[in-house]
């Protein structure tokens, strides 16, 4: 493999990199459920691609399967597993709450982001010199924005898919510094990924059936009165 | 020398010319994306023409700033097409009199003028729109400040003729996170700049609605036509700043020959129209933000930005 092509594949995977910062930016920024979906599956074809683009770089077969196991989990399947566990009102409803202003959300966001190159850059540097890269740092930004984005938001639905960028941030650090995992244990993250959508899901469509509604940022206290509560209210 | 002084003014004439001509495609594309046959692509040059032979009205009790600042807004962008690379990939005479930075400065006045003239008449609907351009454009300075120090940061330059060779060479630079991000930063910039549609609607007659347009409501006559030109010159040149430095550094001319700059014209009158084309799927398929969320778009145009310089930073 030349040079060009080298630097080539590795500075389109930065650029994937690049894009998959973006796509968890958008996800704090987003307001609506549907958005905030269609922009983790587009965060999740962008890992593949990464991971696609690191197996080419380095002729690691197990990277691919990487790429291939992300490509059919996330972008597909797991957003069948939410439309048919969530309720379909989550999507319909224009304007999901954040506790915090967007434009000050995205500020935390950006320290946050910036506060993880901080932390990640020399670890990545601390591995080894063919580690080094974009994705070490922007996943442990994303990883910290996926957390900011279960702290500020209070709809179930982006509760979730602040867990599922977590989980994405973590992957795209990982296949960086360890190439060869273990097609054993690739599997069983993706397998879990989708068993966490699942119960999340059904867990969403309880809360739905319980309290009426899915924004949990709502049910903050515990109902306790005297009075029998009427059916349908106050269990949760 | 000479030949450089003369391709510098050959620059100034062709932003000039092709201005209006590019309002006037956008705004018949926009019409056939309607479904509608939409005015002639001529239609900018027969406004202005009209404009120049009308009486102009200018109010008694305005200020100098009102009668000064039609030329200013004119002869800023003319002056801004002096520094960047318009027809060339080579600098030419004044092209080091100011960097990009200088550039935004000279086009900032203008846009301070125009403010200014708007609160002048007294005009109800003028200070509304005045006030309302200075929030755009508070916002947008941030991105445009990060935007330009990335740039210095990565091509070690402002200089427009400098940085455009660095995104090229190794053709892989261009594919670098950073310039693809800034290059999405710098489009929301231009939309919000040039007052196009998720920012603002310059189509819409509606005064409490508008934001760009209404800085030019008491002009008349030829007050009015400079203005108006003035005004699509300066979108023709951030146009010209996006695509050729940013994003497509091609079909510039490269030999000090008088054909080889002529025949960088239609290229770059066809690089223009191609991005008219985004323009107008852009501009089709969004809808005009309510006035407090202009914050948020070009909050994500900050995001975009910063997040440029950090992947180019801290990249090892």
């Amino acid at each position: 493999m030349s040079t060009a092509t080298k630097e080539l594949l590795e500075n389109l995977n930065a650029l994937a990199a690049g894009l998959f910062l973006l796509t968890a930016f958008g996800i704090v920024a987003m307001r609506q459920a549907r958005g905030c979906l269609n922009l983790f599956i587009a965060q999740s074809l962008l890992l593949a691609a990464s991971a696609a683009l690191l197996g080419l770089r380095y002729h690691s077969g197990h990277l691919y399967a990487v790429a291939l196991v992300n490509l059919i989990s996330k972008p597909i399947i797991v957003p069948w597993l939410l439309h048919r566990t969530s309720p379909a009102e989550i999507y319909t409803r224009r304007e999901i709450d954040q506790v915090l202003n967007i434009p000050a959300a995205l500020l935390i966001a950006l320290a946050l982001a910036i506060g993880a190159y901080f932390v990640g850059t020399p670890l990545a540097n601390a591995v080894g010199p063919e580690f080094r890269g974009p994705n070490v740092p922007i996943g442990i930004a994303v990883l910290l924005l996926g957390a900011f984005t279960l702290t500020v938001r209070r709809e179930a639905l982006s509760l979730l898919i602040g867990l599922l960028v977590m989980e994405n941030g973590a992957f795209l650090a990982g296949i960086s510094i360890a190439r060869d995992l273990g097609m054993l244990v690739e599997l069983a993250i993706a397998t879990d990924g989708l068993v966490i959508v699942f119960i999340m899901g059904v867990l969403v469509r309880a809360v739905q059936k319980q309290a009426g509604t899915t924004a949990v940022g709502e049910l903050a206290s515990l109902k306790e009165t005297a009075t029998v509560p009427a059916a349908g209210e106050g269990l949760l | 020398m000479i030949a450089r002084i003369l391709f510098n003014l050959l620059q100034v004439a062709v932003v000039m010319i092709a201005a209006p001509l590019a309002a006037g495609v956008l705004a018949r594309l926009k019409e056939m994306v309607q479904s509608k046959r939409g005015p002639s692509i001529f239609q900018p040059y027969r406004d202005l023409w009209k404009l120049f032979h009308k009486d102009e009205i200018v109010s008694e009790d305005s200020s100098w700033i009102f009668r000064f600042t039609p030329y200013l807004v004119f002869v800023t962008p003319i002056f801004v097409a002096l520094l960047i690379p318009v027809l060339t990939s080579y600098p030419l005479f004044f092209a080091f009199m100011g960097d990009m930075l200088g550039a935004g400065f000279v086009l900032a006045l203008g846009g301070f003028f125009a403010a200014l003239a708007a609160v002048d008449t007294a005009n109800p609907y003028g200070p509304i729109g005045a006030s309302r351009t200075r929030m755009v454009g508070f916002l947008a300075e941030p991105v445009f400040m990060i935007v330009f120090f990335t740039v210095s940061f990565v091509a070690g330059s402002t200089i427009p003729y400098i940085v455009q060779q660095r995104w090229v060479t190794p053709f892989a630079n261009f594919f670098a996170p950073s310039h693809v991000l800034l290059v999405l930063a710098f489009l929301m910039l231009i939309l919000a700049e040039g007052g196009r549609i998720p920012v603002d609607n310059p189509s819409g007659h509606f005064e409490l609605a508008m934001i760009d347009e209404s800085k030019s409501l008491e002009y008349s006559g030829r007050g009015f036509a400079l203005v108006k030109w003035g005004g699509q010159m300066k979108f023709f040149v951030l146009l010209c700043i996006f695509l050729n430095v940013l994003v497509t550094p091609w079909g510039l001319a490269s030999e000090q020959t008088f054909g080889a700059v002529l025949l960088a014209i239609p290229t770059v009158l066809l690089k223009v129209f191609c991005f008219l084309l985004v323009l107008v799927v852009i501009e089709s398929s969004l809808s005009k933000l309510r006035l407090f969320r202009i914050a948020e778009f070009l909050g994500a145009a900050f995001i975009t930005s910063v997040a440029a310089m950090v992947s180019q930073v801290f990249l090892p």
